[in-house]
């Protein structure tokens, strides 16, 4: 009887450790874990793209891998990485141990993807990357491409370009206000908050607006936390400031727009304002936050191809918002998808050899991933015409409207560039009120 | 440029102040270090958010409704969670750190991380001699005046104020007494925990509604406290103006460093803490009133 039970005991012991500690070998689905602070739009944005890819490819029969069909399956990871990087690095841990995915997408703050990064490459699975600029997380590809290869960048194009198309907005913006309110010289308050992706942008700034005709009249650092900006603004009105460079990735968006627009500070807001790219932006601002641009990914209404409005608005329909950038989750499971199906494997060293060479057109543009001045690999995103750009948003009564590119002529001889959709740039009344000769 | 530091301080202080002023008269009065006071404010500011927009108050309506929800939510959380510990300081201040956190995750799950707002009792701003000031803020400013005399009224003119005194000077004697001091304790956490949920309500339109909105001003709050004196009533309200001027002049004077507004007004405190310990009213002030 005590051999009996012995053996009953040792039999269930090993079928839970197959259960939960072995892969399903020659399971018929290919994991894919969706990783990002999931209490927050970030994580909900990835988690919604992924949501809608998944939908779409298994309702057209799943992913054909050589002659068989597997269908996708999500597995969700709140990464909590906005409050603590450790709570990143075990949700990925988890994925990779317990959950044995296949593939990951996600990941936001760069601190915490840098960590969740590491974790990846161990395991040798393919990361795309859906939220973090730092150009650290491609740099190291090129420097020690046999650990990092399996990681890209999915969303956003790094930090550099972000840079180089916010001078793109603020010189747009800065021509339209030499030409319509008659100014020589505009003069401009770069108020960026106290983080470290924004201390190149500012250093740059001071270098970059005496090449375009404009004029720096200080610069404000405020915590990206702060909730109160009124003596910022008070200050900025004061030293003379017609447009203001908003360097902003956090809360501190929604009191300065709220805030500046409340206040009527004569001078437009310019720049990037992630909080701004979120369709709650004008009930957290209490519609204060009209007329202030910034830097997006998305708008309805504006397309950069014919995959676009597809996305955009099936996006919409589904979710009751407009997707952030974030939402691209679903081009990374697509191009996942693509390339699988194209070599027909699941292999991740094959998969990363096609994928390097790719060029794919998604809803925002075109995807080709670029090598550094040496020819190495870094799996980093080509920004220009022609592959990504971005857009900059207005906010128009209650609605963000597309207003760049607009006959942007990138290089002297290069066609014109405007998006369909895109409308004109509007100057706030007030701004207008206090300059116009 | 120094008038817009002048009225910048009196409108950042007045936050400041009426912050402190209820953390101080639970400290004075039950010696209870409740770091969750600025919690109740986020809650206060939750529940008005919710009556506001999914039960459709008016602002007036949402603001009393969440300074009644929060007073009561501080009462269930005196008797079931601060009294039967109260007599250990470490633990309280240990297991408050704790509710505020909790607090925190429930707001966390409900309303998710996303940032929110309310309307403001009264639009737009005044211009007063060059400098734009929210009409909101001047109804903070006026509610400081407001709440300090209110306050002094009650604690001077009433039995219960009289009580609430005796208590804070001497919870043994007033004891002794006939004065139930477990009661005249419970009686001003209800008051503190109140005057928490009035600054959310009067604040929250400056403000963005998150569940970590907490945690920035208690720091502050707490560097008032410490700064007028742990318990002093009138200590607080001056520090708060004191460290209101020292954020405008850091804003004002040194645009780039403007993060470090909070650092500056923290190093104030701590100066002034190596000169006088007890702070600017310290025991010494408190024994005197």
């Amino acid at each position: 009887m005590k051999k009996v039970r012995l053996l009953l005991v040792a039999g269930l012991v090993g079928m839970l450790a197959l259960t939960i500690g072995v892969p399903a070998w020659g399971a018929d689905t290919i994991k894919i874990g969706v990783i990002g602070p999931m209490q927050f739009v970030q994580g909900k944005g990835h988690w919604n793209g992924a949501i809608m890819a998944e939908e779409e490819i298994n309702a057209k029969g799943g992913v054909k891998v050589g002659k068989k069909m597997m269908k996708i399956e999500l597995v969700k990871a709140d990464s909590n990485e906005f409050l603590n990087v450790t709570d990143a690095t075990n949700a990925m841990e988890l994925l990779m141990t317990r959950d044995k995915v296949d593939f990951v997408v996600g990941g936001f703050r760069t601190e915490a993807v840098l960590a969740m990064q590491d974790i990846a490459m161990e395991y040798q699975k393919i990361f795309i990357g859906c939220g973090a600029a730092h150009p650290e997380l491609c740099t190291r590809v090129a420097q020690d491409y046999d650990t990092y290869k399996y990681f890209f960048r999915g969303t956003p194009f790094n930090s550099a370009f972000l840079v180089r198309t916010s001078f793109l907005h603020l010189k747009f913006v800065g021509d339209i206000l030499k030409k319509e309110l008659g100014l020589e010289k505009v003069k401009v308050a770069v108020v960026a908050e106290k983080a470290m992706w924004a201390d190149p942008m500012v250093a740059a700034t001071e270098g970059f607006l005496p090449k375009i005709g404009m004029e720096s009249v200080g610069v404000w650092r405020p915590s990206p936390v702060a909730t109160d900006v009124t003596a910022e603004l008070s200050a900025i009105q004061r030293a003379g400031a017609q447009m203001i460079f908003t360097i902003f990735s956090s809360s501190v968006g929604i009191p300065f727009a709220r805030q500046g627009g409340e206040l009527k500070i004569p001078a437009v807001q310019v720049g990037i304002n992630v909080e701004g790219q979120k369709d709650g932006f004008w009930e957290a601002t209490q519609g204060m936050g009209e007329y202030i641009l910034t830097m997006n990914t998305y708008c309805r209404g504006v397309e950069y191809n014919e995959l676009t409005a597809p996305f955009v608005e099936t996006y919409y329909k589904r979710f009751g918002e407009t997707p952030t950038y974030t939402a691209d989750t679903y081009s990374a499971i697509k191009a996942i998808v693509a390339t699988i199906e194209e070599t027909g494997s699941l292999d991740a060293d094959e998969l990363v050899k096609a994928m390097e060479v790719s060029e794919r057109k998604v809803a925002s543009g075109i995807v080709k991933y670029m090598k550094d001045e040496q020819g190495r690999h870094l799996h980093d995103l080509t920004w220009g015409p022609g592959y990504l750009t971005s857009l900059a948003i207005q906010w128009i009564d209650g609605k963000p409207v597309g207003v760049w590119p607009n006959k942007w002529v990138a290089a002297p001889g290069a066609p014109e560039i405007t998006y369909k959709g895109i409308q004109d740039y509007k100057i706030p009344p007030w701004v207008i009120q206090a300059y116009k000769k | 440029m120094l008038i817009d530091i002048l009225i910048t301080s009196l409108i950042n202080g007045s936050t400041y102040a009426l912050l402190a002023i209820g953390f101080s008269l639970i400290f004075g009065v039950a010696r209870i270090v409740n770091i969750a006071h600025t919690a109740f404010y986020m809650v206060a500011a939750y529940c008005i958010y919710f009556t506001t927009y999914r039960l459709g108050f008016n602002p007036l309506s949402a603001m009393i409704t969440g300074i009644v929800f929060v007073s009561i939510l501080g009462l269930i959380v005196y008797k079931i969670f601060i009294a039967p510990i109260r007599e250990h300081e470490q633990a309280v201040l240990i297991g408050t750190i704790a509710l505020a956190i909790a607090l925190q995750e429930i707001m966390m799950l409900i309303f998710t991380g996303d940032y929110l707002s309310v309307p403001a009792l009264i639009k737009g701003y005044a211009t007063i001699l060059g400098v734009k000031v929210f009409y909101q803020q001047l109804i903070t400013f006026a509610s400081v005046l407001v709440v300090l005399g209110l306050m002094r009224l009650f604690l001077m003119h009433t039995k219960l104020g009289l009580a609430i005194r005796a208590t804070a000077q001497d919870r043994e004697v007033a004891n002794l007494m006939g004065m139930n001091e477990s009661r005249v304790a419970m009686m001003a956490v209800v008051i503190s925990v109140g005057l928490a949920g009035a600054t959310g309500a009067i604040i929250v339109p400056l403000t963005t509604v998150e569940p970590f909105m907490w945690s920035h001003p208690l720091i502050m709050m707490m560097a008032v406290v410490v700064l007028g004196g742990m318990g002093s009533i009138k200590g607080s309200f001056y520090a708060a103006f004191i460290l209101g001027f020292a954020e405008a002049m850091v804003v004002f004077l040194i645009p780039s460093g403007a993060f470090l507004k909070g650092a500056v007004a923290l190093s104030i405190m701590i100066l002034v803490l190596v000169v006088r310990p007890t702070g600017l009213f310290g025991v010494q002030f408190e024994e005197e009133g």
